[in-house]
Order: C-alpha cells, then sequence, then structure tokens
C-alpha cells in the first residue's frame, strides 16, 4: 500500500477511534447504572482480553448460565508480543480495555506498578480467596506498593519437552517417554541428541522449532538456580551484564543454533504453525500452555503424534497469568466476579481440561480430574502426572517492568544468529546494546 | 472574460438608497467570497486533519512524551540521538532502497506499458483497463499471497528457483532478498496505475508531430524518444513525485511481509522508516521520538521530491530548451 500522507497519524486517529467505539460500546448497556442493587436484571457484556489460549469457552458458557443477563465477549490475539501493546494503549488512554484481562508473567509487573489502572479486588470479596491458590502466585497479584490486590492467577507454565515419536523413530531414536528424558539429563546431551537427529533425518526438518522457545526455557531454569532474576533486578535495575543465568542460556541457545538444530523461524507467526503442520521441527519446550498451542495450530493432522518427555535440565516454569479488572470497567462487580469464577479452583481445573493450562491453586493440582488426566492428542500422555507433580515446588522468577521489550530484542538476535546472518561471536555484545535499546537506556 | 454580473445601476432607482447600497454589497461580497466558500471544504478538512496534526506532531518531537508520566520540554534533543540512532539509519537505508529498486523499474515498466497500450491494439478498452485489475486488489490481499510465494520452505519462487540449482533462499532473512520481495509487491501494484497515467499523456501528444517525425524517417525508438518522452515531462514529474511520497512511506508490504513484526526481520533487514516511527509509538511508547522520525520522514520526502523534480525536469526536458 502506499501510505497516504499522514498515516502515523491516521494510525493514532484509527486507535483512537476503536479505542472510542469499544467504550461506546461499553457504555451502551450501562443505561440502568451499575450501583442499582436490582442489577441482575440488567443486561451487561463483559468484554475478556486475552492472547494464545485460555480454554475458557465451556466457562463462559456456564458463567453465563448462571447469569442470564451477563453476556460475555472473548477478544483474543494469538500472539502475547501483539497483546501487549493494545492493552497498554488501552489503560494509558484510561477506555477500551476490557472488563477483565489477563496479565501474564512477563508484563505483570509493568502493571502492577500502577495500582490506580486496576481494581481492588479485595472489594469484591476476593480476599478470602488466598489459600486457592500458590502463595507466590497470590503475592504476585498484590500490586508494588502492596496497596491492593489487582490479579487473580490463572494458570503456571511448569516444563516439559514435546517431542514428535514418528520422527524420533525415523531418527532411530527411543520414543518412549521415560526414555527419551533419560537421553538428555542436560541441555549439552540434548545438543547431541539433535546432532544425531539431523545426521539421520536431515532434509527440511529440524530438530528444534524457534531458538527463541528454547532460550526462554533455559534462561527460566538459570535464573531459578540463581537470583532468580533476568534481566532486571527486583529494584529494575538493567543486570543483563551481570547475570550469569541471562549469559548461560544465550549460550547454550546459540550452540543449538551452531548445530543446525534451528529452523530459525518466528515462534508463533505464520512460519512457525506452517513448520508445525509440515513437520519442519521435532521437539519444542512445553510449558503447559504450549499443549494446547500445539494442539490447535498443528490441526487434526498432528494428533498421537506428539509426546511429552521431560526437559533437560530438570524443571523450570515459563508463562503463567493473572486477570485483572481494569479500573475503566463499567461493571467491576460484574467484571470481578467472573475473574474470580474463572480462576476458582473448579475454574482453573476446566481450564486445564480444556487447553492443558496448567493450574496455580493447589486445590486443583491436587485434584483427581487433573492428577489422572491423560492427553490424547499427545499420545494418551498422563500430562497432569507430568506437570502437576512439578508445579507444587515452583519459585518464582523476578522479571522487570520492561521484560516483553527486552526479551523480544534478544529473540530478534537469537533469530539472526539461526539464520546465520549474525555471527555466534558478534551475538551477545549486540543482544546487550539492542536489549540496552529496547529498555531505554 | 468581463461579463458585468453586478445588477445594473440604473434600475433600482425607487429603491430606498440605505438598502440599495447594503443589496449591493453583499452582491459584491458574495462575488468575491463565495468561490473561497465553495472550496473551503477541503482547506478547513486539510487544516482540521492535515496542518493541525503536522504542527502538533511537531509539538509532540519536542518533548519527550512517554506512555505513562505525562511530557516535558526538550528542545530538538529527540533529533539529535536520532542522527546517532542506527536503528534509524538502518530504515532510512532499507526505505531508500526499496524506494530505489522498486520505483526505477516500475516508472519505465509503466512506460514501456502505457507506449505499447498508446498504438492500436484489439480489445483496447480490455487491456487498458487490466493494467489496473493489481491496485484493486486489496494490498493486504497481494502482501499475503506474496508472502506465501516468497516462503523459504514452501514458497513457488523458491520452488522454481531450485530447478536452477539455487538454494533455499531466505527472502526475510536476506537483506536484498527483503527488499527484492517487497519492492516486487509494490510493482505489482503500481506499475499499471502509473502506466494508465503516462497513456493519458501519451494520448495528449498531437498526432501530426509522430507524421512529421515519420516522414523524416526517424524510427520508433526515435520517436519514442525524441518526442514522447519529453512531452510526456509533467507527467512523468507527476509520477515520479508521487511514487517518492508513496514509496518513502512504505509501510503495509514489508509489515505484512514480515508478519506482523514491526521490527522488520530478526535483524530489519526491512523495516522502513515508517515502521521504526509506528515501533517507537506504539510499541515502545515514545510518543516524541516516534513524532522525530515522523518529522525527519516528512523532511526526507520533501527533499526527495525536489531532487526529483529538478533531475526529471533537467533529464526529460533537455532537448526542447
Amino acid at each position: 500500500m502506499r501510505v497516504n500522507m499522514h498515516r502515523g497519524r491516521v494510525g493514532a486517529l484509527a486507535i483512537v477511534l476503536s479505542a472510542a467505539l469499544a467504550a461506546a460500546s461499553a457504555c451502551s448497556s450501562d443505561d440502568g447504572k451499575s450501583d442499582d442493587p436490582n442489577g441482575s436484571s440488567e443486561k451487561v457484556t463483559l468484554n475478556v482480553d486475552n492472547f494464545g489460549n485460555f480454554g475458557y469457552q465451556e466457562l463462559y458458557k456456564q458463567f453465563q448460565a448462571q447469569h442470564p443477563n451477563i453476556k460475555i465477549n472473548e477478544r483474543n490475539v494469538p500472539k502475547l508480543d501483539d497483546y501487549l501493546p493494545r492493552l497498554q494503549q488501552w489503560i494509558a488512554a484510561g477506555a477500551g480495555a476490557g472488563d477483565v484481562v489477563a496479565l501474564e508473567e512477563g508484563i505483570v509487573t509493568k502493571f502492577m506498578a500502577q495500582p490506580d489502572k486496576f481494581v481492588d479486588l479485595k472489594q469484591y470479596g476476593a480476599s478470602s480467596l488466598q489459600s486457592n491458590y500458590l502463595r507466590w502466585k497470590w503475592q504476585a497479584g498484590i500490586s508494588a506498593d502492596g496497596s491492593k490486590l489487582i490479579g487473580l492467577g490463572t494458570d503456571v507454565g511448569s516444563m516439559s519437552l514435546c517431542y514428535r515419536t514418528d520422527l524420533f523413530k525415523k531418527a532411530g531414536l527411543p520414543t518412549q517417554r521415560d526414555e527419551v528424558t533419560k537421553l538428555w539429563p542436560t541441555w549439552d546431551d540434548f545438543i547431541n541428541v539433535g546432532k544425531r537427529f539431523t545426521d539421520k533425518v536431515g532434509g527440511d526438518t529440524k530438530f528444534i522449532d524457534s531458538p527463541e522457545t528454547y532460550y526462554n526455557t533455559i534462561l527460566m531454569q538459570e535464573a531459578g538456580k540463581g537470583a532468580n532474576q533476568t534481566y532486571f533486578d527486583r529494584s529494575n535495575k538493567f543486570v543483563m551484564e551481570s547475570n550469569p543465568a541471562v549469559k548461560a542460556a544465550f549460550d547454550e541457545t546459540v550452540k543449538m543454533s551452531d548445530a543446525g538444530l534451528a529452523n530459525g523461524v518466528q515462534f508463533l507467526s505464520d512460519p512457525w504453525s506452517q513448520a508445525l503442520k509440515k513437520d519442519a521441527f521435532a521437539t519444542a519446550p512445553c510449558p503447559a500452555w504450549m499443549l494446547g498451542l500445539i494442539k490447535q495450530f498443528g490441526g487434526d493432522g498432528q494428533k498421537g503424534k506428539w509426546d511429552v518427555a521431560g526437559v533437560p535440565g530438570g524443571g523450570g516454569n515459563w508463562g503463567g497469568s493473572w486477570l485483572a479488572v481494569p479500573t475503566q470497567s463499567k461493571h467491576p462487580k460484574e467484571a470481578a466476579e467472573l475473574a474470580k469464577f474463572l480462576t476458582s479452583p473448579q475454574g482453573q481445573i476446566a481450564a486445564f481440561k480444556s487447553a492443558n493450562n496448567l493450574p496455580s491453586s493447589p486445590q486443583a493440582l491436587n485434584d483427581a480430574a487433573v492428577k489422572g488426566f491423560s492427553n490424547d492428542y499427545f499420545n494418551n500422555a498422563p500430562v497432569g502426572q507430568i506437570y502437576g507433580t512439578t508445579a507444587l515446588n515452583l519459585k518464582p522468577v523476578y522479571l522487570g517492568a520492561d521484560n516483553q521489550e527486552v526479551r523480544q530484542a534478544v529473540e530478534a538476535d537469537l533469530r539472526a544468529i539461526a539464520q546465520k546472518k549474525l555471527s555466534s561471536s558478534a551475538g551477545w555484545n549486540k543482544a546487550v546494546s539492542d536489549a540496552k535499546k529496547a529498555a531505554g537506556l | 472574460m468581463a461579463v458585468d454580473m453586478r445588477p445594473a445601476t440604473a434600475a433600482p432607482r425607487a429603491a430606498p438608497p440605505g438598502r440599495r447600497s447594503l443589496r449591493a454589497r453583499l452582491a459584491r461580497m458574495d462575488l468575491k467570497y463565495s468561490p473561497y466558500l465553495y472550496i473551503s471544504p477541503f482547506y478547513i478538512i486539510f487544516l482540521a486533519f492535515g496542518l493541525f496534526p503536522l504542527g502538533y506532531t511537531f509539538w509532540v518531537s519536542l518533548n519527550h512524551w512517554e506512555i505513562i508520566g505525562g511530557h516535558n520540554f526538550i528542545g530538538l534533543r529527540n533529533y539529535t540521538r536520532l542522527m546517532t540512532d542506527d536503528q534509524f539509519w538502518n530504515a532510512v537505508v532499507n526505505t531508500l532502497g526499496m524506494f530505489a529498486i522498486a520505483t526505477v523499474p516500475q516508472l519505465i515498466l509503466a512506460l514501456m506499458l502505457a507506449n505499447a497500450l498508446n498504438r492500436r491494439l484489439r480489445f483496447q478498452t480490455l487491456f487498458r483497463m487490466g493494467v489496473l485489475l493489481p491496485l484493486v486488489t486489496s494490498v493486504a490481499a497481494v502482501a499475503i499471497v506474496f508472502t506465501q510465494l516468497y516462503g523459504r520452505d514452501y514458497g513457488m519462487i523458491n520452488w522454481i528457483l531450485h530447478f536452477f540449482g539455487v538454494h533455499k533462499i531466505d527472502w526475510q532473512a536476506n537483506r536484498w532478498g527483503s527488499w527484492v520481495a517487497v519492492s516486487t509487491m509494490v510493482d505489482w501494484r503500481w506499475t499499471g496505475y502509473n502506466s494508465l497515467i503516462f497513456l493519458a499523456g501519451m494520448q495528449a501528444i498531437p498526432r501530426d508531430l509522430y507524421e512529421a517525425a515519420a516522414i523524416d524517417g526517424a524510427s520508433r525508438r526515435q520517436q519514442f524518444w525524441r518526442i514522447t518522452v519529453p512531452m510526456l515531462r509533467p507527467t512523468i514529474i507527476f509520477t515520479t513525485i508521487i511514487s517518492t511520497i508513496g514509496g518513502l512511506q512504505l509501510f503495509t508490504e514489508p509489515l505484512l511481509f514480515n508478519f506482523g513484526y514491526m521490527q522488520g526481520g530478526s535483524l530489519r533487514q526491512s523495516q522502513t522508516v515508517a515502521m521504526y516511527m509506528f515501533e517507537n509509538a506504539f510499541n515502545r511508547f515514545q510518543y516524541g521520538y516516534g513524532s522525530a522520525v515522523a518529522w525527519m520522514l516528512f523532511l526526507m520526502i520533501l527533499l526527495f521530491s525536489l531532487v526529483n523534480f529538478l533531475l526529471i525536469r533537467r533529464f526529460a526536458g533537455g532537448e526542447d530548451k
């Protein structure tokens, strides 16, 4: 397209207009005013903003059945990278955001520093729910100044590794999940297996999906071994250069690319889902939420071809979210009810069954429905057991306010290395300088 | 032309003097100002949606302005920072590179095409309308189809190239590759448009010039270069400037080519200035800095349009002066 003369301004205008529209449509159901005690008969539409796959469709139906006056409208964005700027804009503008918004672990710090933008869920009876969540998950939902309970925990990532049994068979590797786990106690072992795989299979089929998924996995593991932080320390000081965890994860990922294991596609981009469908990668790191994404993008053709094994380097965690209600919501009471419902142990169990998002509620984790759950898409892997046992012992890693921006910059350089457009030796320095730029330093 | 539309002075004698002069004044005002009134909607809209944002953007660019925490005046510091920002210069190089490899072949091809369409052809209208078809297609559709054609693993272009022994090209990861890919999208859409404009210009050239030249023994080629091109000068200037404006503001094609990734490739291989402006303003939320990029883009377009105007005027006008 030829962009017309005032592209940027038109874009800005479009955003403002769409925000205004969204606000208007949110208002339109609001004529009765929600502080009316008999408000239950008034028609209310609740917008839910999230990304990836939260597995809430069934839960929405249940909630709507219990509250006939409420209609739920989910506005999903597949990629977190695309979700964050939208949400940030809406929250800052004071209009446009949904009544319930999802905050992922990598962006939650940014919003916890803006307590005035979010409703205190304690005012809506959430104080008594603390025992429903893992302790750290509950803590991380409290605003930076400690004044408000902003977010209720949804899921945690935990960590496993998904692999293609058919391709492993082709490479002469074991296919049973326990044996596969034994192949790679460490990431170096994993790389050696990858080399064996590449020698046998080769061609368009690479061993790993994209460098950034592995990088994030290793980064979270390494951070957990040290100070539980990545690019920023707890005072939001930029510590990427001095944090051995980042360097270790970066170097290990570069090793994978140098060994020719990486496909070099961007995670969750069109080429990634294409590669998934066309058997162009044999493994992917699998936090619990990844199971849902592989199923969603892989489609029926891949059913039964994947299985779930242990991850090299022990456990770990990547991902997990909170639900929050922005103060700009016209129906904070109903929205808070919905957030409580979706994050309740029962809600988390349902989300687990639907999208395998691992509960952050001890009750849900210990529930037989979770523990005994096996996933038929993944060759009937007992995913409830695989993930559930490690989740109770997870330690949270602190991710700074600008984590998402920095992460994207580092990932781009790792991709460039996998594409052989950036030399491995120059990679780290470029990543540090790009990261600083992204953090506004 | 001097048609006097004012009321005849003799007729309204009977009317009271005060009214008469009011009426006359109104009539005079009507004559004097109503043309301005008729053309005013454009200028009012331009003022509100063109000039004001332009000025406001400049004001924003003089501030440190982020999404939270208000703004403070920092003078030209955003601009001085831009001068040493390698990501900005990278975007400038990309934009100029894509502009050059898209626009030059596009205009030459359009000229050739127009010349061919200007001859007597069967189904003339069909062909003339046909070249416009790509422009009617939505830019998103064009970009998505081309991006698939240029796919690294499963794209048709790499598939064809492999018959010639060319190894798979990762079009997005290669700087030249991505420039070429984006340029073909631009050319696909705009060559037909430009050739129709050229065609319109060509049809205004008097036939007798060609007849005279033919009698003098000038070949078709000589006629084209000695008559058509010089006579088309104003049209060429117009298309060049329009292409310059469009080419330097390139945004959607490279964005969709990179799957909506505002960085435009892992190493910003095909990030244009417009994308960099958007990245700063709406991904990094540095409104001040993004506005500074917008103004640099504006100045760039002014500069390049001027340079092109002077160049083309010299090139195409050398012979008839």
